[in-house]
């Protein structure tokens, strides 16, 4: 039983794409995943803990991206902005400033606080677990000029969707690596007239990465739109043809 | 097998028959007669179940979604959705355009469409099935955009200030906004416009459908492939506060005929919940709503009938581009976006002169020249060349008294319960209708959203719920 319940843990705690029958496991991997399967489908004590260990997964993304209310009430919407990209693990330039990001342990020094008035200008978080509720704390900061949601895995079309909030002041956008945004979210970016930079390379939900990137470019006049190349999709003519 | 008692006023001759009747039902029970008492019933329901849901559409599944959600107790309800048509090829949900907007005006209709969207938003914490791949509902969130006229636009501002109030992101613009925005559009006879900003669009429903069904069985609720036929009820004469007499029923037996065969089975039931969209009405009055004194509650029938829709699928070259919300024009004539490929889905609502036949679901094509391309033609230039690809027809359950749903019990016949009557907007409310159907089975009131308004009752009192549209 011991060896059972070790087995299911190592496989419990991963990303929640890891319980899918749709992804390919590789090796012993497969034959780990396939006595999973049949443990779950014969036995309801099994299911009930896999469903547990799924809920746990999902709170604890939930759980990182709560609302630093306190803090913005103290200190304002752009030091609780910045401290909850600090907090995720990315990085946060204020105006005037230089970038600031937790070091590899998530320690970061707090004297950011004393930039209340100065508002932040850009903000990488490449690869954090920003969701939905998460993008709460960055919209607030009015003053954005460049957003980078690179390789993020909740980042999906609603919350591309929320991002009209920034439409006054947002340059640079770079949604490349995001496995969740697709052609439908890249067509609310509609609103955001003031980019001038669009990163949209590497997305694999986009069904039709040339087609795309030629409608995102009319859609965008004055934008200039990066990856997704035209030619990528266009079938070799007969004499290209080797 | 009878036992036939003996009778003294049997006539002589009649005994020679029963003698042979005898001899034939014992021959019967011999090896290789026809009496076969132990017989595959694999494909019947089960004789008992504490809730029949008639109607396996999205508001069924969704009402067993919940019910078995909001139990107390792991496994306490048994639920039994029965559907008469599992390829669904008549079903309203996925015949749907797919949208859903908070752009309503009565505040209920904004709480449930707010819910319901948060619902799609987190579908795969919601759906999640061990083992099983996450759904792509494959949502749009491109809003929608309603277009009114001079007449209109009082109504349409005071309805953004109601939908901005219950927490919808919606914004007012001029026609020069309008056409700053989006230069396709002519805004001649534009005097307001109402543009959602987030949480609308349109999706995929055969994808929710699909997710419903997938996690309600992996809940544990039962699907059977038949058609409710009749509905056994037990009746109690009772007297109200002021002395009149009442008859109340109760249905303790729901009789479901299989497909192609006169085989049926009773299965005994606690609580009914008619989600039987276009056919509600007819399922309503096998369980004896409305048959009585017109002007009486017995007499109150529940007004849900079937009424036909077309949509139509055009491909225009030049059209409008990428970020086209669901256009909603002056004249009722709607459009979007379908795919990457400048393909358009559209159609028109009839008037009531004009309402086709809903016997079958044929398309007529005379309609789109006739009614729906003008308007289109009018209101974006681009669209007065464009080819018509495909076309398809699906009913509304439309609610002929005040095009709202009709939700909660009955009050005569006290455990049916309704989800029906949406009149178009049944799909983007299901998830929120459900759950205040499964409040309303199990606490007897509704918790989260107060859907008071869309009781029965107001058949009967004439209390017309309606949307307030803009011209």
């Amino acid at each position: 039983f011991l060896h059972l319940a070790s087995s299911i843990w190592k496989w419990g705690p991963r990303d929640i794409r890891g319980l899918s029958r749709t992804v390919a496991p590789e090796g012993s991997q497969r034959k780990g995943r396939a006595l999973l399967q049949f443990l779950a489908d014969h036995f309801y004590d099994v299911e009930a803990l896999r469903e547990y260990l799924f809920r746990k997964q999902v709170l604890k993304v939930h759980q990182k991206n709560r609302s630093f209310t306190h803090i913005k009430e103290q200190y304002g919407p752009y030091i609780a902005g910045a401290y909850f990209v600090l907090k995720q693990g990315g990085a946060v330039k204020f105006q005037g400033q230089e970038w600031m990001q937790s070091n590899g342990r998530g320690r970061f020094s707090l004297d950011f606080f004393k930039f209340q008035a100065v508002p932040v200008e850009a903000v990488d978080a490449s690869g954090c677990a920003i969701n939905y509720q998460g993008l709460d704390n960055l919209l607030a900061l009015k003053e954005l000029q460049s957003l980078s949601l690179q390789r993020c895995p909740h980042v999906d079309d609603w919350c591309l969707s929320r991002l009209h909030q920034l439409a006054g002041s947002l340059q640079e956008l770079s949604l490349a690596g995001c496995p969740q945004v697709s052609e439908r979210g890249l067509a609310c970016l509609h609103h955001l007239q003031k980019l001038r930079r669009l990163d949209i390379s590497d997305l694999p939900a986009v069904s039709n990465p040339g087609l795309t990137r030629i409608l995102v470019e009319e859609m965008l006049p004055n934008c200039e739109v990066l990856g997704a190349d035209w030619a990528q999709g266009l079938k070799l003519g007969p004499e290209e043809q080797s | 097998m009878k036992c036939v008692a003996f009778s003294p006023q049997l006539h002589p001759t009649d005994w020679d028959g029963k003698v042979s009747d005898i001899k034939k039902k014992i021959q019967s029970v011999l090896p290789g007669g026809a009496w076969n008492p132990l017989y595959d019933t694999s494909h019947l329901p089960p004789e008992h179940s504490d809730v029949v849901i008639v109607g396996g559409g999205v508001l069924g599944l969704s009402v067993a979604y919940w019910l078995k959600r909001l139990e107390k107790r792991r496994g306490a309800i048994q639920v039994l959705v029965v559907d008469r048509d599992y390829t669904y090829s008549q079903a309203s949900t996925v015949l749907s355009v797919g949208g859903i907007r908070q752009q309503f005006s009565l505040p209920e209709n904004i709480q449930l469409s707010l819910f319901s969207v948060d619902f799609l938003r987190n579908i795969n914490e919601y759906l999640a099935v061990v083992d099983d791949p996450p759904l792509d509902l494959q949502f749009n969130p491109l809003g929608y955009l309603l277009l009114a006229s001079e007449k209109g636009a009082a109504i349409m501002e005071n309805n953004v200030k109601v939908q901005r109030q219950e927490g919808a992101k919606v914004c007012l613009m001029s026609p020069e906004q309008l056409r700053n925005k989006f230069p396709w559009i002519n805004t001649e006879g534009v005097a307001l416009a109402s543009y959602g900003l987030e949480n609308e669009g349109w999706f995929d429903p055969w994808c929710l459908l699909q997710g419903l069904r997938r996690k309600v069985q992996s809940m544990g609720v039962r699907f059977c492939h038949g058609e409710v036929t009749r509905f056994i009820s037990s009746s109690d004469r009772m007297e109200t506060a002021s002395g009149e007499e009442v008859t109340l029923k109760r249905i303790h037996e729901v009789h479901v005929k299989m497909d192609r065969s006169l085989e049926y089975q009773p299965v005994e039931c606690a609580i009914v919940i008619n989600a039987a969209g276009a056919w509600s009405g007819q399922i309503a009055e096998l369980a004896g709503i409305g048959k009585g004194p017109p002007g009486t509650l017995q007499g109150t029938k529940l007004p849900v009938e079937p009424r036909k829709r077309y949509v139509y699928l055009w491909h225009c070259p030049q059209g409008p581009g990428l970020e086209t919300p669901f256009v909603t024009d002056t004249s009722g004539t709607y459009f979007r976006r379908e795919g990457l490929g400048n393909n358009y889905l559209g159609g028109c609502s009839p008037t009531e002169e004009e309402e086709p036949d809903p016997g079958n679901l044929e398309v007529d094509h005379d309609f789109f020249q006739d009614k729906v391309w003008p308007h289109l033609a009018q209101r974006v230039p681009a669209f007065e060349s464009l080819k018509v690809r495909s076309a398809w027809a699906g009913y509304y359950d439309y609610n002929t008294f005040d095009q709202n749903g009709v939700v909660g019990p009955h009050p005569l016949v006290v455990n049916m319960y309704f989800a029906t009557g949406f009149s178009g907007h049944g799909l983007q409310q299901a998830p929120a209708v459900g759950r205040a159907v499964a409040e309303m089975v199990l606490e007897g009131h509704f918790q989260t959203i107060n859907l008071n308004p869309f009781l029965f009752s107001r058949f009967y009192l004439g209390e017309k719920v309606e949307e307030r549209n803009i011209i």
